[in-house]
């Protein structure tokens, strides 16, 4: 779990926040409300993480509480793994 | 008629009904009157006066709503920055518009708070949200309902309500002005054919920071209905439960906005049976989109418009034609006059292909402090009308119906949004180790165009795509921030040793 934590935060890091906040964003911040992703962005993450996480996210689970936070991609992607 | 006596008119007729919905809020006319009232007073004792500027850089939601009121009715300037502004392009819009006054919210801190020492005839600032440190300098909390009304300035039909920055082909954008009177006629031109009612609820999924959804915002209050102020555009299945949940009548959107929630494959399920009207703006619908648009809402009228900020609104393609010609955005709206003309400037007949003026009186007042932009587009007919060179070519057939072919200058359109190519190279520029960068439109399925940079390196120079894509997000707004960036040895000359865009395209 842990291991996927950071390898989200890199990733978000790495394309979404490069060089834009002079603190670091906090693992229950909103991506949305702090402009950290924008539509196409969160287009971007769910293909990133049907890639690497071997997931499918249904129309129905694009919703801000599995993927709008650190906190919230981490037990989504969890549950997805546990089903 | 200024603009914020109609939202006045609609809160004297209805105060108890819901003016603004966003997220867990419903807000009543009374209530958003109130506390539209308690910003203008709490400006006016900050020193803010008639024709002063008020920054505004919201997110959408109630409080934008407040402000918008809140600043008119002080009888000050809005200037609404769109909330993915960076901190250089806050600081520019501040000290060009010589704003006095900033309302905002600390969730944006990030962006205005490294801006403060710049934006120099800023003198107090408004912060909703948790106290931000560090900021002391006139900064107030966002106040509560007020008990009692603001004092009316002497305002005048003619004077300034809105100074909205658009992107400028030199890079540097430009503050298009407008006054009461030019968005009150375009508000009569265009609700013949939209017919906003007090029954109407507005889905507004768009930003209200640009004037698409600004236009939809105040004439939704305007006219007494509900505005549902939703942000979540990014989640399609949560905004279509939404426009569901609200019973939305009204839905405006743009190609993006509408493919996202087509690409859901339950989309016809849901109950529409509310929805009576859709719009399209800010760039062209594909025919495809149209098509599907007209299977999932049968029942709802879809009108496809055609504007820009400098007039808010050009043209619109009535639904009765949309069988007949998808791909024309109309003939224009009714009190403007319209026609193309070619390079030098001649009038064309019916039939050709040249650049769209149009004169009238929702034409802006020219470009803030701008006067020689402004010369170069705007000019005074015989007739005293001002008349808009739009920059945009249009073909016209024999019955005048006006269909889009290209820009006349190399404005990149990607995501509905306009992106100058010359402010992100003004960006990538300012990194060293650059020697030359050209940015160009690449097609794309999804976005219409996407924005790429072709850059050249010094010999020594370690720059990689990476740092230069990490350089721009932090000062471009994220649609401006190129998609791709290709590292080259040399760009296209021409023989002056100009760089030629068009061979990159």
């Amino acid at each position: 779990m842990e291991e996927l934590r950071s390898q989200l935060r890199q990733y978000i890091e790495d394309t979404f926040l490069m060089g834009v906040r002079a603190e670091p964003l906090a693992d229950d911040a909103s991506f949305l409300e702090h402009h950290v992703l924008d539509s196409t962005g969160f287009l971007e993450l769910i293909a990133y993480l049907e890639e690497t996480c071997a997931i499918k996210v249904a129309d129905d689970e694009m919703v801000p509480e599995n993927l709008d936070s650190i906190d919230s991609l981490v037990a989504f992607i969890g549950r997805k793994r546990a089903a | 008629m200024l603009l914020h006596h109609a939202f006045e008119a609609a809160a004297q007729k209805s105060p108890a009904k819901v003016a603004v919905v966003s997220a867990e809020e419903r807000v009543s006319y009374e209530e958003l009157r109130q506390r539209a009232h308690a910003l203008a007073n709490d400006l006016r004792e900050a020193g803010i006066r008639a024709g002063d500027r008020v920054l505004t850089l919201l997110d959408s939601g109630v409080e934008f709503a407040v402000a918008l009121h809140g600043v008119l009715s002080a009888g000050a300037v809005f200037v609404p920055v769109s909330p993915l502004a960076k901190t250089d392009k806050v600081a520019f819009i501040a000290s060009d518009s010589g704003a006095c006054a900033l309302l905002t919210h600390a969730l944006l801190a990030p962006s205005w708070k490294p801006a403060l020492p710049a934006m120099t005839s800023v003198r107090a600032l408004w912060v909703a949200g948790e106290p931000v440190a560090g900021v002391e300098r006139g900064a107030r909390r966002w106040p509560a309902a007020a008990v009692r009304a603001c004092p009316e300035p002497e305002r005048d039909p003619d004077d300034l309500a809105l100074l909205v920055y658009t992107s400028g082909t030199t890079g540097i954008p430009k503050g298009a002005m407008l006054t009461h009177a030019s968005i009150a006629s375009v508000w009569s031109s265009i609700q013949p054919w939209l017919g906003l009612r007090p029954s109407d609820v507005i889905g507004l999924a768009l930003p209200p920071a640009f004037t698409y959804g600004l236009t939809n915002l105040m004439m939704g209050l305007a006219t007494g209905a509900t505005v549902v102020l939703d942000r979540s555009a990014a989640f399609p299945v949560r905004l279509a439960q939404t426009l569901v949940r609200e019973r939305v009548t009204v839905f405006p959107g743009v190609p993006t906005l509408f493919a996202s929630l087509l690409g859901l494959s339950d989309l016809a399920t849901f109950d529409w049976s509310s929805l009576r009207l859709l719009t399209n703006a800010a760039a062209a619908l594909p025919e495809s989109h149209v098509r599907r648009l007209r299977e999932v809402w049968p029942a709802a009228e879809l009108i496809l418009m055609y504007g820009m900020t400098e007039c808010i609104r050009a043209s619109y393609l009535p639904h009765e034609e949309l069988q007949v010609r998808p791909t024309s955005v109309g003939r224009g709206i009714p009190s403007q006059a319209h026609w193309l003309i070619d390079d030098s400037g001649r009038i064309l007949p019916p039939g050709s292909t040249g650049e769209l003026v149009v004169a009238g009186p929702h034409v802006m007042q020219g470009y803030w402090q701008r006067p020689t932009e402004t010369a170069q587009r705007l000019s005074t007919g015989a007739d005293g009308r001002r008349r808009f060179r739009t920059g945009d070519i249009f073909r016209s057939d024999a019955e005048g119906f006006l269909y889009f072919v290209s820009r006349t200058d190399d404005i990149i359109k990607t995501r509905g949004e306009k992106v100058a190519p010359r402010e992100v190279e003004n960006a990538i520029y300012q990194l060293e180790g650059v020697r030359a960068c050209a940015v160009v439109g690449v097609a794309d399925q999804a976005l219409g165009q996407v924005v790429k940079a072709y850059v050249t390196l010094d010999p020594r120079s370690a720059l990689d795509e990476r740092t230069i894509t990490r350089h721009c997000m932090a000062r471009l707004e994220s649609y401006m921030v190129p998609k791709r960036i290709e590292i080259v040895d040399e760009l296209p000359q021409t023989e002056s040793g100009k760089i030629r865009h068009a061979s990159l395209r």
